[in-house]
């Protein structure tokens, strides 16, 4: 298994050893999500999480983004246990290394791109200069510093989905999760979606993504399988390399260039 | 995240609802002019009746002659006269809280010009009934101590007799009116004074030496005062001293024993002023409480709209707290917005009760009376109203747990 190559890989960027989760139904009833998951994630890697609905990859991704916090176990970011964190430490946390990408991409409506990649460093009490350089730095990377005074409705999923990915890594994340990011996307968005992720996985940042898409997780250079609320399956693989299709290429050269 | 940030996220929130963030703040603004207007309005009454009754004479204190008693049957005040001019100058000179002190024998006569006559009231005093009634001369002079000591055929006219006898803008000084068939020359003609608290038109009647009055109008016996002692005391703080040390001063000239009553009676205008204002000051009082209820509803409108914007805003809540907003940023923002949505209602509000206040003052005739505690009390009322309504709304919002809140649909 993968954790027994972690003495060769200093940089292991996070850990869970024994994590469990149980949510209590109110009169004695109680949910078993997570039921003893260890893994270790390091830093570059691209880790699909896979799983049947109720398989508890949604608690996993939770508890990796520090929204959450498990009911028993230890979790190691960076070497620091956040498993027993407050509520505001938890957000400084997420707010300095995570960025999360959604299905349903949750953008502010009626603001524009900009101040959507804006918000997490107005968070962070950047100022306002700071604010505007990084963000426009950030859409560039996702290819859409010429959007950035659109409103959300005035583009297409695949570019929302970008706006979200730039506001995502406005902070300078060590981590990016996803939650399918792409279950909202066609086909073609989401190779492009994808090629993007491993872009990133390439420049260091590390990249968790929750799909129940094969497909999807044929980028990834690691896949995590979750069936009732244990890891059955980790392993590494060679990825497919997503390459952008060309419309979209051509689609950028034309919206940067000739009518 | 400083306040300004803060301040501006709110601000943007609430402008991505324009329509809605506009009726809310409707509530508001209705309730803070609606109390600036309703004080404004009380304020203004307040002033007309003190002006009113600053017309009748400052400070005034009026001495009346006892009751005469006959057969068991008392007659009212002044029907038997035991005023005496002694008691007159003993007032004057004696009582150190009294500045002035002057007779006012008063009747009403027919008086003619060349061309019209009027029956008017004729008033016979001396120089101190001026300074009392606050009543300065607009044209002319007003007659001398000469004429006085001398019973000169002088006197000075009110504007509505000049106005009846001469018409309008004409200036009558220097001309004869014969009062009671003597040919009198007019003196003086006194400023417009206006209406009496109960509607009396002061400015109708003309005014004399009380030696002519005596002389030429209405004699009565020689010893006592034909009317009342008007008195204005030294200052609005010792009408009530002066009432007290006139009281000793008559009973001791007038030789009551202990126990008998008093045979004249003083009233005190003062007190009536402030019995009358006192009236005014609770009607300003609740109407200003009506106000405030109506401000009280606009609150909780606010409360209201956030509540709904909390719960329509669920997933972004989720999205700010997941993306590194602390529960304490959340509350911030939806209390910001209250307070921004609550001072600028509030702001609006005052400017509108001002306008309010201006044209109901403009139709009543009444001065413009903005207070500006009032001002500050409805700015820092709506703010409280902000801050008190918002905070429920905006607690709920940070207590949200962020899983919770980006799965709601």
């Amino acid at each position: 298994m993968a954790t027994g190559e972690q003495p060769a890989e200093p940089t292991v960027l996070l850990r869970l050893e024994g994590v469990k989760k149980v949510y209590s139904l109110g009169d004695g009833m109680e949910v078993h999500a997570l039921r003893g998951v260890s893994l270790t994630i390091r830093a570059g890697e691209f880790v699909a999480v896979m799983g049947a609905s109720g398989s508890g990859k949604s608690t996993l991704m939770n508890l990796l983004g520090c929204l959450d916090r498990p009911t028993a176990g230890a979790y190691f970011l960076e070497g620091r246990d956040v498993s027993r964190l407050s509520r505001n430490e938890l957000a400084e946390v997420r707010n300095g290394t995570m960025g999360f990408v959604f299905q349903s991409f949750n953008l502010l409506s009626r603001t524009s791109a900009k101040e959507n990649v804006e918000l997490p460093l107005l968070y962070a009490g950047a100022s306002t200069k700071v604010r505007r350089e990084r963000a426009l730095e950030s859409l560039g990377r996702v290819g859409l510093a010429d959007r950035a005074n659109h409103h959300p409705n005035q583009l297409s999923g695949g570019q929302q989905q970008r706006v979200a990915i730039a506001r995502a890594l406005v902070n300078r994340p060590r981590i990016l999760l996803a939650d399918e990011p792409t279950g909202n996307l066609d086909s073609r968005t989401s190779v492009e979606i994808m090629a993007l992720f491993q872009d990133l996985g390439r420049s260091g940042i590390t990249v968790v993504v929750v799909t129940h898409e094969p497909d999807i997780a044929a980028y990834a250079t690691r896949v995590v399988v979750m069936r009732d609320g244990r890891v059955v399956d980790d392993h590494e693989q060679v990825p497919l390399t997503a390459v952008p299709p060309p419309a979209i290429v051509e689609d950028d050269a034309v919206a940067g260039g000739a009518p | 995240m400083n306040p300004w940030v803060t301040f501006k996220v709110a601000l943007r929130a609430l402008l991505r609802n324009k329509t809605r963030s506009g009726l809310t703040m409707l509530g508001i603004v209705i309730g803070v002019s609606a109390v600036i207007a309703m004080v404004a309005i009380g304020e203004g009454a307040k002033v007309k009746v003190a002006q009113a009754f600053d017309a009748m004479g400052t400070n005034l204190l009026i001495v009346m002659s006892g009751s005469s008693q006959g057969g068991g049957m008392r007659g009212g005040a002044g029907s038997m006269p035991t005023l005496t001019w002694g008691d007159l100058a003993s007032i004057r000179t004696e009582v150190s809280s009294v500045k002035y002190a002057a007779p006012v024998c008063q009747t009403a006569a027919s008086i003619q010009s060349d061309e019209q006559n009027w029956t008017t009231s004729i008033v016979g005093t001396s120089l101190d009934y001026f300074a009392i009634r606050n009543w300065p001369i607009d044209k002319g002079t007003l007659f001398s101590q000469a004429d006085a000591d001398a019973g000169a055929k002088v006197l000075v006219m009110g504007t509505t007799v000049a106005e009846k006898l001469y018409g309008a803008g004409v200036d009558p000084v220097g001309r004869t009116v014969r009062v009671r068939g003597s040919p009198f020359l007019i003196v003086g003609l006194l400023t417009t004074k206006g209406q009496s608290p109960m509607g009396q038109d002061y400015d109708d009647a003309i005014v004399m030496p009380v030696t002519t009055f005596r002389a030429k109008i209405q004699g009565g016996l020689a010893q006592y005062i034909p009317g009342v002692v008007f008195v204005g005391a030294t200052s609005a703080r010792t009408t009530s001293r002066a009432q007290r040390d006139m009281e000793d001063l008559l009973r001791d000239r007038h030789h009551l024993q202990e126990g008998i009553e008093n045979d004249f009676s003083i009233r005190n205008l003062s007190e009536l002023a402030g019995a009358s204002q006192q009236g005014t000051q609770v009607m300003t009082t609740l109407l200003a409480a009506v106000a405030a209820v109506s401000l009280l509803v606009g609150g909780i409108g606010i409360m209201n709209i956030l509540l709904v914007s909390v719960t329509e805003r669920t997933r972004e809540i989720g999205v700010r707290m997941a993306i590194g907003a602390k529960p304490r940023n959340i509350l911030a923002q939806f209390l910001v917005e209250a307070l921004t949505l609550a001072v600028m209602g509030g702001l609006i509000g005052i400017g509108l009760g001002i306008l309010v206040a201006e044209r109901l003052a403009a139709s009543f005739q009444w001065p413009l009376l903005i207070r500006g505690d009032i001002i500050v009390l409805a700015v820092g009322f709506s703010a409280a109203i902000g801050i008190g309504f918002g905070l429920y709304p905006a607690w709920k919002a940070s207590r949200l747990d962020p899983i919770e809140a980006l799965r709601y649909e």
